[in-house]
């Protein structure tokens, strides 16, 4: 599924995080390689989200680095955006288009020429069971609905790092192990995962490493 | 890079909700049949006060609208996956002024024509009139980008918006206006129209990176 998995690994050093006058995290530090999965755990508002913001590149941490490879997010970019997919809070889903036309919209901005095409996305919508919602303005579907469709994003930008930030929110018993599955899926063909969740995943041969966040306070 | 999927995107989200869209261009309409009715419908004084009219009246209703530029985006989490895409987060910018300015500004530049008939604008300098504000209200576009980009993390941006604003684009507004004004009374109107072409060089080049650099600020919290 991805090219060969020598050190393709996420590593963290020395990680220091302040909100203001509250430090969320201090010295952490951690390393992840291909087909292993971490879970950021602690109570609401212990930081999980801007950690796992600070992994994206989209925060900034106050202290420390987060290599990919070897190399600081710094100096990656480019390079390291193509390799990562995010799912946060809101699901990036516009309410004005149908699953469709959002997942099209997604090919185009991750600039990929092959991951553009009508097959890919009709094969995503099926497998996250929306096939009789694809062309459905999205703001007419359930909350669940709309997850599953940001779900979906995972599954088409076929990249080797996934974030997820409560990926759980909103979804059925049968959405959970749709994500189960996905994870499953992801981790054996050498992808690393990060998530925030406050249930445990049950991923089975696949280890999980754990954060806790709120400790150091 | 798939340019058009982008540009269709926007323009489709903008169909839906056409509504909105009309908001400015009725705005313009009111706001420069006003004008007739709180002076005087002199002919002569309206011909004089047409360019200026046109000028704000447009720069006025380019503000509506302008502060929802990016904050649906900010909202349902878009912005965060157009900042981790591998494609430059100012060329995306440039593409989404570039199509806002598609659905607001053009219909305005076109409606010009025929309010300044209104106003009893000379036909034969209308041209330059709609030459200055095709120039013009592009740049409106990108400087009302810059505050929408920076104000777009706040709950009350849409008021900061135009106090940030209004005071950029004077420069636009003094030549704007001018070249109309020269072309009505038939003097030469070329020098105050090359300088809104530049400005649009400057703010096409140069804006693209503000913008960019106020929504990662925005989003960085």
């Amino acid at each position: 599924m991805y090219e060969p998995a020598t050190s393709q690994t996420l590593s963290v050093h020395n990680l220091a995080i302040w909100r203001g006058e509250r430090c969320l995290c201090r010295g952490l530090s951690f390393q992840l390689s291909a087909g292993e999965a971490l879970q950021v755990q602690g109570q609401n508002g212990a930081g999980k989200t801007t950690l796992i913001r600070v992994l994206t590149g989209l925060g900034r941490a106050d202290e420390g680095e987060v290599r990919w490879r070897g190399e600081s997010l710094r100096r990656t970019g480019a390079e390291y955006r193509a390799c990562l997919a995010y799912l946060g809070h809101s699901n990036g889903v516009k309410l004005g288009l149908s699953p469709r036309e959002n997942l099209a919209a997604f090919c185009a901005l991750l600039a990929l020429p092959d991951s553009g095409g009508v097959d890919d996305v009709k094969g995503v919508l099926e497998r996250v069971g929306l096939s009789a919602q694809a062309d459905l303005p999205c703001g007419m579907l359930s909350m669940g609905q709309r997850r599953r469709t940001a779900l979906a994003r995972l599954l088409l930008a076929r990249a080797r790092l996934w974030f997820l930030d409560e990926p759980l929110a909103s979804l059925d018993v049968s959405g959970v192990a749709l994500l189960t599955e996905m994870l499953k899926a992801h981790l054996a063909g050498g992808g690393i995962a990060v998530f925030a969740t406050h249930q445990l995943l049950d991923l089975g041969p696949f280890p999980v490493k754990a954060v806790a966040l709120g400790l150091a306070a | 890079m798939r340019v058009t999927a982008l540009i269709e995107r926007d323009l489709r989200l903008a169909y839906r909700r056409r509504g909105e869209l009309v908001t400015p261009v009725i705005f313009f309409v009111i706001v420069t049949a006003l004008f007739p009715l709180a002076l005087s419908p002199e002919p002569a004084l309206l011909r004089s006060l047409a360019p200026g009219v046109i000028w704000v009246a447009a720069l006025l209703a380019g503000l509506i609208g302008q502060d929802s530029l990016f904050k649906s985006d900010y909202e349902d989490g878009s912005l965060e996956l157009m900042l981790l895409s591998p494609i430059p987060l100012e060329w995306m910018v440039l593409l989404r002024v570039f199509t806002h300015w598609l659905v607001t500004g053009l219909p305005l530049v076109i409606l010009s024509s025929l309010m300044a008939l209104l106003l009893n604008y000379p036909t034969n300098a209308m041209d330059v009139l709609v030459m200055g504000l095709l120039l013009g209200t592009p740049v409106l576009s990108f400087l009302g980008a810059v505050g929408a980009g920076l104000t777009v993390g706040l709950r009350r941006g849409g008021m900061l918006l135009p106090i940030l604003v209004l005071p950029l684009s004077v420069p636009v507004l003094i030549f704007g206006a001018a070249a109309a004004g020269r072309a009505a009374l038939a003097e030469p109107a070329a020098a105050p129209l090359y300088f809104l072409g530049a400005m649009l060089v400057l703010a096409l080049t140069l804006a693209p990176f503000a913008i960019a650099g106020g929504l990662r600020v925005s989003l960085e919290s």
